[in-house]
């Protein structure tokens, strides 16, 4: 962990990584969306809907992954006073804050042929759309601060106590929503997931991930020089 | 083509999916791009400005008292 | 710590004007609602719980942006800060006072207030301890979102964003637990589901408080 501190060192290995990670992004979304949109069957219950799965579940597993590893990098930067840890948080919100719309967008596309409906107050709507909130109320918790490093102390806090009430909020709805209403469909596509239908998910999956390293890189390097013209305007003011 | 297009009757909501999720991923991506150019550029004319400001260290803008208070009466 | 919630309590009983705000605001909030969906007793039986939940909810947020900005401002909280208390100690100090002035009331207007929207009258101490439950994890909450945003830009607005989605579970299980009661169900699970948070709430709320203010000054 240690080692990635130094800024200068983790500039030269993300910027060996973006490469890789800007082509692997690529094939794999060429190869997801063609087996996806082309090669895959449609479902035998939902027809082609299905096939917005494969933007709809690779933008919800990012936007946990994001807000995990986001919660991790604040907890780091609390702790630790990790230099690149908060520059880590504030480069990926937006991009959690993405697919979290992306996420709850899509599914809405889907619920309106599927279930007849927009939305319904499901618990796992009800969660993923709380976490938006969450992704927006630090995004501009951050940018509230005329000093940027308070407003990072800030996020931070904000992150880790977003982390304490994810699950709390996640297990309220569930349990409020088995309370109001039966359960509502939620299964992918059949019983279990044919292996036509796997590849092109993992394959998406694959490539929203490599998207995010690539794009984190590229905002990690656009917070590092935004420090950097910080500190030398503070030089020249003094 | 014409049954790929139509996607089953549901040609609307496949495609409105695909499409908001390359709005959202090209649109991050252009706009992080965007931005790293920008504080690129601003990091490269301030360190190019920056010895020349070392030699002759810029008066500061002390900011004047405003008459105004002894004006008024 | 006593002290200073004592501080608080007559600097609020001083100007007054905050705490009767946020009560005024709770009344005319409920009071508003019959006009707005009809003054059926069914209905306004059955929305009942959810309007006094919310009212209360979005009394104690609107008290809570001037919790910690009147110390903050004129430096009395930095000069607390640098007191032997502990900056948690402050914290639960500030909370504490903060629900005695805002909470406490709530529940004594509550269940006239229930029973103008025809809320059956046996449910009105469930009603109370629900709420007396509720309250002071509202104040916990928003005590974190107050201290997060001190000297923000546009606090106002950011308060509000930043502490009602963590609001959700609290007005969930609340809103269950009178539910319950109303359908004739046992409202105890939920009750204590909401016990149980206000416990961990008071444990870990005080500690991000704490953080928040120490970023606040550094």
């Amino acid at each position: 962990m240690h080692r990635f501190a130094n800024p200068a060192r983790f500039l030269k290995i993300a910027n060996a990584v973006l490469p890789w990670a800007a082509g692997l992004s690529a094939v794999c979304f060429a190869a997801g969306l063609y087996l996806g949109l082309f090669a895959s069957p449609p479902d035998y219950q939902q027809g082609d809907t299905v096939r917005i799965m494969y933007i709809h579940v690779p933008a919800a597993w990012m936007s946990m992954f994001t807000y995990s590893t986001m919660a991790v990098a604040a907890a780091a930067a609390l702790v630790w006073k990790h230099p690149l840890a908060e520059v880590y948080a504030k480069a990926a919100a937006p991009l959690g804050a993405g697919f979290t719309a992306l996420c709850l967008l899509t599914g809405s596309l889907w619920g309106a042929p599927m279930w007849g409906t927009w939305w319904v107050w499901d618990a796992r709507l009800t969660s993923v759309l709380v976490l938006f909130f969450l992704y927006l109320g630090y995004m501009a918790l951050v940018d509230a601060f005329d000093d940027p490093a308070r407003g990072n102390k800030a996020g931070n806090i904000l992150l880790l106590v977003g982390a304490v009430n994810v699950p709390i909020i996640k297990f309220s709805v569930e349990w409020w929503n088995t309370l109001h209403q039966p359960a509502s469909v939620f299964r992918l596509g059949g019983p279990t997931i044919a292996a036509s239908m796997l590849w092109p998910l993992l394959l998406m999956a694959a490539a929203f991930q490599s998207y995010f390293f690539a794009v984190v890189i590229l905002r990690i390097r656009a917070g590092l020089a935004a420090r950097r013209v910080q500190t030398l305007r503070l030089g020249q003011a003094n | 083509m014409d049954g790929f297009l139509s996607m089953g009757g549901y040609a609307a909501y496949v495609w409105s999916s695909y499409g908001a999720a390359a709005v959202v991923l090209v649109g991050l991506l252009v706009l992080s791009l965007t931005g790293l150019r920008r504080v690129e550029r601003t990091l490269a004319t301030l360190e190019a400005a920056k010895p020349r400001r070392k030699r002759e260290p810029k008066a500061a803008p002390a900011p004047t008292a405003t008459p105004a208070a002894e004006t008024t009466p | 710590m006593l002290r200073l919630i004592l501080r608080d309590l007559r600097l609020v009983l001083r100007q007054g004007s905050d705490a009767t705000a946020a009560l005024m605001f709770f009344v005319l909030c409920v009071v508003l609602f019959p006009f707005g969906v009809g003054p059926e007793p069914n209905i306004l039986t059955r929305i009942a719980p959810g309007v006094l939940l919310i009212a209360a909810l979005l009394a104690a947020l609107l008290s809570m942006e001037r919790l910690f900005q009147g110390d903050f401002e004129d430096g009395s909280l930095e000069l607390l800060l640098l007191s032997p208390l502990p900056a948690e100690g402050v914290a639960i100090a500030k909370v504490a006072a903060h629900w005695l002035v805002t909470g406490v009331p709530l529940l004594i207007v509550a269940p006239l207030l229930a029973l103008l929207l025809r809320m059956p009258a046996d449910q009105l101490g469930l009603l109370v301890g629900t709420l007396a439950l509720a309250t002071p994890l509202l104040s916990l909450i928003g005590a974190v979102g107050a201290a997060l945003t001190l000297g923000a830009r546009r606090s106002g607005v950011l308060l509000p964003l930043l502490v009602l989605p963590l609001y959700i579970p609290v007005l969930i299980f609340a809103a269950a637990g009178l539910d319950a009661g109303l359908s004739g169900l046992s409202p105890r699970p939920h009750l204590l589901l909401l016990g149980g948070m206000l416990c961990g709430a008071l444990v870990l709320a005080p500690l991000a408080i704490a953080a928040a203010l120490r970023a606040a000054h550094e």
